[in-house]
C-alpha cells in the first residue's frame, strides 16, 4: 500500500499526507457558555450574549469537553499536559464574532501520541502502521455562513459558534489515499468508542482539513497544500488523489506548488484554491487573558482513565481469543454500537463462532437488506441468543432457524414461541425418517434403480424430496444417515 | 527598528482599519517613537524567567456542562442578540455577500 | 431642608436615609438637578433620571414597610460609560458602539442595583478606556470642576478614563461613580479631582459584562469623597462570579467594618525607584508629608526596592495594546454599532471602513501597537519578553511586602494638566501613569486619596499599593492619610 505512487512523466512520485481532523466533542452545552449543541436548530436559536461576542462577555469553559478531550487522548495513547492553556488566534471573518478563535497553540492539552491501522481490511491483523499524532487540542467551532439565499448578501447563523472541537493532528506519516482513509476510519472508531464524538460526517461532526504534498522517493518534503473541511472518508481520499495529480502536473510543467488553503467541491471532484483566505496569515496567537492556565489533578485524570470503554483493537483481539476470525473479529468491532450489541450476545451464552457467523451473516444481512442500522434492529442480542441456543441444541436446522429468524424479523416474537406456534421444530425421530425414506423409495423407481446403477450424485435428490416431505423439520445429519443405509440396501 | 508607512499599512490591513496614504505616512513616526521607547525593554536580562500567565494565583475553573444553567450566559435568546444588528433577515444576522 | 443633600457623602446618605432623616427620593431628586444643570462638564453621555428615582422609591417603600434596608438603598450613583446597563445605551465612549444599547446588565452594575443603589446616569470617559485625560472620548471631553487659582480659565483634564466618574463625585453631581482602572484609570482622575478611589486586587470584581480594554489588566472600583464611601461601594461591587473564569472564589471582607486608621504596627514601604528626575518639587514634598501622616499613624517606615519599576511602562503599552488590539476586534459592525459600508465594498472592506470610522485615534494607535508587537516575528521579542518582565516586577513587589504591608507613592507626576497640554504627545501622556501602572501589573489592590492642593490650588493625589487581597491595609492606611490630610478643598461651582 505505501508502495502507492503516481505516475508521472519524469516518473514516480510519492504523496504525504498529513490530517487535521476537527471533531466535535460531545456535550450539552458549548465549550465556552451554556448554548445548546443540538444539531440542526433555527438560526441563531442556540446562541448565546458570549458566542455572539457581545461586549463584555467572557468564556468559561466547560469540563466535560476537557473531559471528553483528555479521554480521547488517554485512548490514543498519548501524553496528557496537566498544564495546558488557551490562545486566542486572531483573524476577520463574518462566522467568528469574536474575531478571534479561542484554541491552543502553544500548549495543548494532548500531546503525542499514535493510531494503528490496519492496511488490509481482509485481514486486521496482517500488515499495519502506526500514524504518528502529534497533539489534540481544544478549540472553538466558527458560525455558519450561507451564500445563496441573497443575491447581495451571506447570512450567518452563529449556532455553531462556541461548539467545542477537538483538533486532531497528524504526523504527516500516511502515504496513500487508502492509509488516510483507514486512519479515518479508524480515528472514528475510537472516538465512537470513547464516545467524544459521535463522528456524524455528515452534519459536520467530524471533517479533516487533507494536507497533501508530493515529491520524488526520498526528497525533502515538498510544499504542501491544505484542503479544508472535507466532511467523508471517500472525499478525504478523492481530495488526495486529486490534489496529489494536480501537484504533479504543476510541478512537472515547470510550476511551484504554493502553501494555499484549498476548497474540495465533491461534483466536480476538484480542489481550488480558497479566495477568502488569500490574504496572508498572521493569526497573531496569544495566550487568552481572560483564562486562566488549565491544570488537571490526580482525581480528575484517575476518573477519566477509569470511565474508558474497551477500545476496538482490544475488542477485537478478544475476539479473536475466542476463535473467532479475524476477518469476522475486524468486522464485528468495526463500528461501536455493533461491537456492544455482539458483546451483549456473547454475555447472554451464545457460542462465540456460530454467533460471530451467524451476526456477521444472517443479521447484517438482513439489516442491510431491509436499511436498517444495529441500534434498531428488530432483533435483540437476547432473542438472538435464544435462537442460537436452539440452534446449538439440535431444536433447529440450519435453514429453520433461518426461518424462525425472518419471523422474528417480522413480528419480533421470541424464537421459542414461533417454534412453538409454527411446529418449526426439527425431528430426529428414526421412525418416523425411515417411513419417509420408505415412501420416497416406492414412489421413485427410476431414480433408485440409476442410484442403485452407480449413478451416486442422486443421493442429493433423494434427501431433497425426504425433507420436502418432512417439511424441512427432519434434523438433515439423521436424514443422511438413514438414507445412505436404505439406498444401500 | 523603524516603522515605515508600508509597515503601518500592513498593520493596519492586518488590525482591518482603513487607512489613507497620509494617515499612515503621519502614523508611522509616531509609532516608531512609541516602538523605539519600548524597545529599552530588551536591556532586561529575562533568561529562566517565566512569562506571568495568571496575575493573582489562582487556577481555571470548569463549569458543569448543563445548557441554559444561567440564563445570562445561555442560548435562545435570538431576539435580543438581533435587537442591536445594523442588518439581519429571517433570524440571520447579514454581511455583504462573501465568495469562499 | 437643612442642608444641601447633594453634599453627602455615601455612608451619610445611607444612615440618613435608615434614620428617616431625608427620604431616598428626595436626595435622588437633589442629585437629579445637579445633574441637569452639570452640562458644561460633559460628565454625563445619558442622564437616567428614572432609574435613580426608581431605586429611591423602593428604598423609601422598603423603609416605610420596616423591612432592613439594602447597604446601598436610597444612594444614587454614577455608572461609567463601560459598564453594560440593560435598556440604557452603552458606549464606551466610542462611535462605533452609536446605538448600542445592551439587554444584560454588567455583574458590577447588577450588585450594585441588587445592593439597592440607582443610577443617575452614564459617565464619559476616554474612548475604551484608552487615555488619561479623558480627551480621546468621541462625545467630547470632560472638563474638570477644578480651575487653577489666580484666575486662569484653561480647561483642566478631569484625568482618564474614569474622568467623567471622578468629575461627576468632584462635583458633587453623585456621591459615588463607578471606574475601571487598566493602568491607573480609576487612581489617577481621582487624584486630579480631589477624591479617593481604590483598584481593588485583580479578580475581585468580576469583569462580565464591563468592556474590556485589556482583560488581565481591567478592575472595577468605585470612586467617592473618601475612604469610608470607597469601603462601602466597593464591598456592594466585589464578589465571586461564575461567569468570569479570572474572578476570584472568596467571600467580600467587611471593609468599612474593619476601618482604622491606627496603624501601629503598620510597615509603610517607600520605593525608592519612584523617585523619578524631572518630579515637580511639589509632588516629593506631598509624597514627604503623607510619609510623615504615616509615622504619626503608627507606622513604620522602611526604605524598600522595586527594581524594575522603569520596566513597568513599556511592559505595561506591549500588554495593553496586545490585548486590546484582539479584545476589540469583535467592533465588526456585524452584530451591534456601527457599520459603514461603503458602495460596492466586500465584507473586509466593510470592516475596515467601519473600524476606521468608529475607532478614535487613540484607540487605533493602540490597536496597531498591539498589532504589530504579536504579529509574526515580533512576538517573542515583544510580548514575551513584557510578560517576562511582568513577572519580574510581581517578584519586586513579593519582595518588597516582605518588608512592609503597605506601600505608599504619589499617585501622578503633576496635578491635572490643561486639555490639549498632551494630547498630541502621547508618550509625555503615557508618562501620567508611571506610579500607578507596576501595581496594575501585578494585581494588587491600590488607591488613591487627597493629601493637599499644589501651588495652584489643584488637587494632588497619594498612592497606596497593597498585598494581594489587602484592601483592607490599603484603605485603613488611607483613612490615616485622609485624617491628617483634612482635605476640605473642593472647586467652586461655575458650570
Ligand atoms: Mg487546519
Ligand atoms: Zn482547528
Amino acid at each position: 500500500m505505501s508502495d502507492y505512487r503516481i505516475q508521472g512523466d519524469t516518473g514516480e512520485w510519492e504523496v504525504v499526507i498529513g490530517l487535521e481532523v476537527h471533531a466535535q466533542v460531545t456535550s450539552n452545552a458549548k465549550l465556552f457558555s451554556g448554548a445548546s449543541t443540538t444539531f440542526g436548530a433555527e438560526p441563531n436559536t442556540q446562541v448565546s450574549l458570549v458566542d455572539a461576542a457581545m461586549p463584555g462577555m467572557l468564556p468559561v469553559p466547560n469540563r466535560e469537553c476537557i473531559r471528553q478531550a483528555v479521554r480521547t487522548g488517554m485512548a490514543i495513547d498519548a501524553q496528557i499536559n496537566t498544564w495546558s492553556r488557551f490562545d486566542r488566534k486572531n483573524y476577520f471573518y463574518a462566522d467568528l464574532p469574536q474575531g478571534y478563535q479561542i484554541s491552543q497553540l502553544y500548549h495543548p492539552l494532548v500531546g503525542e501520541g499514535s493510531i494503528e491501522v490496519s492496511l488490509d481490511e481482509k485481514n486486521p491483523d496482517g500488515a499495519t502502521k502506526v500514524i504518528g499524532v502529534e497533539r489534540i487540542h481544544v478549540e472553538q467551532d466558527a458560525g455558519k455562513l450561507m451564500h445563496d439565499q441573497h443575491p447581495t448578501r451571506s447570512y450567518v447563523d452563529l449556532n455553531r459558534s462556541g461548539v467545542a472541537l477537538m483538533e486532531i493532528v497528524s504526523r504527516p506519516d500516511m502515504r496513500s489515499p487508502a492509509e488516510a482513509g483507514a486512519y479515518v476510519r479508524k480515528l472514528r472508531a475510537i472516538l465512537r468508542y470513547v464516545g467524544s464524538c459521535d463522528g456524524n460526517m455528515e452534519e459536520g461532526s467530524m471533517r479533516a482539513d487533507v494536507n497533501v504534498s508530493v515529491r520524488k522517493p526520498g526528497d525533502e518534503l515538498g510544499t504542501r497544500t491544505e484542503t479544508k473541511n472535507v466532511n467523508s472518508v471517500r472525499f478525504v481520499m478523492a481530495v488526495i488523489e486529486q490534489e496529489a495529480r494536480r501537484q504533479v502536473e504543476v510541478l512537472e510543467s515547470g510550476g511551484r506548488i504554493v502553501q494555499e488553503t484549498r476548497l474540495y467541491d465533491p461534483d466536480r471532484n476538484e480542489t481550488r484554491s480558497m479566495r477568502s483566505k488569500e490574504d496572508a496569515h498572521d493569526y497573531r496567537y496569544f495566550p487568552d487573558p481572560d483564562l486562566l492556565p488549565l491544570e488537571l489533578d490526580d482525581a480528575f485524570l484517575a476518573e477519566c482513565r477509569a470511565s474508558l470503554p474497551e477500545l476496538p483493537d482490544a475488542k477485537r483481539h478478544r475476539f479473536e481469543s475466542l476463535g473467532i476470525a479475524p476477518y469476522q473479529a475486524g468486522v464485528l468491532t468495526a463500528e461501536v454500537e455493533a461491537a456492544r450489541w455482539f458483546d451483549t450476545l456473547l454475555d447472554a451464552g451464545a457460542p462465540p463462532v456460530a454467533a460471530a457467523n451467524w451476526t456477521t451473516s444472517e443479521l447484517f444481512g438482513a439489516l442491510n437488506r431491509t436499511g436498517r442500522d444495529i441500534t434498531d434492529s428488530p432483533v435483540g442480542p437476547a432473542q438472538a441468543a435464544e435462537l442460537l441456543a436452539l440452534v446449538a441444541d439440535g431444536t433447529l436446522s440450519g435453514s429453520l432457524a433461518k426461518q424462525v429468524f425472518e419471523v422474528m424479523l417480522e413480528t419480533g416474537e421470541s424464537p421459542a414461541k414461533i417454534v412453538e406456534d409454527r411446529g418449526l421444530k426439527q425431528t430426529s425421530d428414526t421412525g418416523a425418517i425411515e417411513a419417509v425414506i420408505a415412501e420416497v423409495m416406492a414412489k421413485n423407481p427410476n431414480q433408485l434403480e440409476q442410484y442403485r446403477g452407480g449413478k451416486e450424485a442422486l443421493f442429493g435428490f433423494f434427501v431433497g424430496q425426504t425433507m420436502k416431505a418432512m417439511g424441512g423439520k427432519a434434523n438433515p445429519a439423521v436424514v443422511n444417515a438413514l438414507l445412505k443405509k436404505a439406498l444401500a440396501a | 527598528m523603524s516603522v515605515d508607512t508600508t509597515t503601518v499599512k500592513k498593520i493596519a490591513s492586518l488590525a482591518r482599519i482603513a487607512i489613507t496614504d497620509e494617515d499612515a505616512a503621519r502614523i508611522a513616526p509616531e509609532l516608531d517613537n512609541i516602538l523605539g521607547w519600548i524597545e529599552q525593554l530588551g536591556e532586561v536580562d529575562t533568561s529562566g524567567v517565566e512569562p506571568m500567565t495568571a496575575v493573582i494565583p489562582n487556577t481555571l475553573r470548569l463549569r458543569d456542562d448543563v445548557v441554559d444553567a444561567d440564563p445570562l450566559t445561555g442560548g435562545g435568546k435570538r431576539d435580543q442578540l438581533m435587537s442591536n444588528a445594523p442588518q439581519g433577515e429571517h433570524g440571520f444576522f447579514t454581511v455583504p455577500k462573501v465568495i469562499e | 431642608m437643612m442642608t444641601d443633600l447633594t453634599d453627602l457623602g455615601i455612608a451619610a446618605i445611607r444612615d440618613g436615609v435608615r434614620a428617616g432623616s431625608f427620604s431616598a427620593v428626595e436626595v435622588a431628586d437633589a442629585f437629579v438637578v445637579k445633574v441637569a444643570r452639570a452640562k458644561a462638564l460633559n460628565a454625563f453621555l445619558v442622564e437616567t433620571p428614572n432609574h435613580a428615582l426608581a431605586a429611591a422609591k423602593d428604598a423609601d417603600a422598603a423603609r416605610a414597610a420596616g423591612e432592613v434596608l439594602k447597604p446601598l438603598a436610597g444612594v444614587p450613583i454614577g455608572m461609567k460609560d463601560l459598564f453594560c446597563t440593560a435598556g440604557v445605551p452603552t458606549t464606551a465612549g466610542s462611535d462605533i458602539l452609536a446605538g448600542f444599547t445592551p439587554t444584560y446588565d454588567s455583574t458590577i452594575s447588577q450588585n450594585l442595583w441588587d445592593a439597592g443603589a440607582g443610577m443617575l446616569g452614564k459617565l464619559n470617559m476616554d474612548q475604551f478606556a484608552m487615555g488619561s485625560s479623558n480627551e480621546t472620548s468621541a462625545f467630547g471631553n470632560v472638563i474638570s470642576p477644578w480651575r487653577r487659582s489666580g484666575g486662569s480659565n484653561a480647561d483642566l483634564a478631569p484625568g482618564g478614563s474614569s474622568g467623567g466618574s471622578a468629575v461627576a463625585v468632584s462635583a458633587r453631581l453623585c456621591p459615588g461613580a463607578t471606574g475601571t482602572d487598566t493602568g491607573g484609570s480609576i487612581r489617577q482622575p481621582a487624584a486630579f479631582t480631589g477624591i479617593s478611589g481604590i483598584k481593588p486586587t485583580y479578580g475581585r470584581c468580576s469583569r462580565w459584562g464591563t468592556i474590556a480594554f485589556a482583560s488581565s489588566l481591567d478592575q472595577a472600583g468605585p470612586m467617592a469623597r473618601d475612604v469610608r464611601d470607597c469601603a462601602i461601594m466597593l464591598a456592594a461591587m466585589a464578589g465571586f462570579d461564575a461567569k468570569d473564569a479570572t474572578s476570584l472564589k472568596l467571600d467580600v471582607p467587611k471593609w468599612e467594618h474593619g476601618l482604622s486608621s491606627n496603624l501601629n504596627g503598620l510597615r509603610v514601604g517607600i520605593p525608592k525607584e519612584y523617585r523619578i528626575d524631572g518630579t515637580p518639587e511639589e509632588i516629593d514634598a506631598l509624597w514627604q508629608r503623607g510619609i510623615d501622616w504615616l509615622r504619626d499613624a503608627g507606622a513604620e517606615i522602611v526604605d524598600v526596592s522595586l527594581p524594575h519599576t522603569k520596566y513597568a511602562l513599556p511592559a505595561y503599552y506591549i500588554i495593553a495594546p496586545a490585548e486590546a488590539s484582539s479584545n476589540l476586534a469583535r467592533y465588526d459592525g456585524v452584530r451591534y454599532g456601527l457599520r459603514d459600508l461603503p458602495e460596492g465594498a466586500g465584507l473586509q472592506d466593510m470592516y475596515a471602513a467601519t473600524r476606521a470610522d468608529g475607532f478614535g485615534e487613540e484607540v487605533k494607535r493602540r490597536i496597531m501597537i498591539g498589532t504589530y508587537v504579536l504579529s509574526a516575528g515580533f512576538y517573542d521579542a515583544y510580548f514575551t519578553q513584557a510578560s517576562k518582565i511582568r513577572t519580574l516586577i510581581a517578584r519586586d513587589f513579593e519582595r518588597a511586602f516582605e518588608q512592609c504591608d503597605v506601600i505608599l507613592t504619589p499617585t501622578a507626576p503633576s496635578a491635572a494638566f490643561a486639555l490639549g497640554e498632551k494630547s498630541d504627545d502621547p508618550l509625555a501622556m503615557y508618562m501620567n501613569d508611571v506610579f500607578t501602572v507596576p501595581s496594575s501589573l501585578a494585581g494588587l489592590p491600590a488607591m488613591s486619596v487627597p493629601g493637599g492642593l499644589d501651588k495652584h490650588g489643584l488637587p494632588l493625589g497619594l498612592h497606596l499599593i497593597g498585598r494581594p487581597l489587602d484592601e483592607q491595609g490599603v484603605l485603613n492606611a488611607g483613612l490615616a492619610i485622609e485624617e491628617r490630610a483634612g482635605f476640605v478643598a473642593r472647586p467652586e461651582a461655575w458650570w
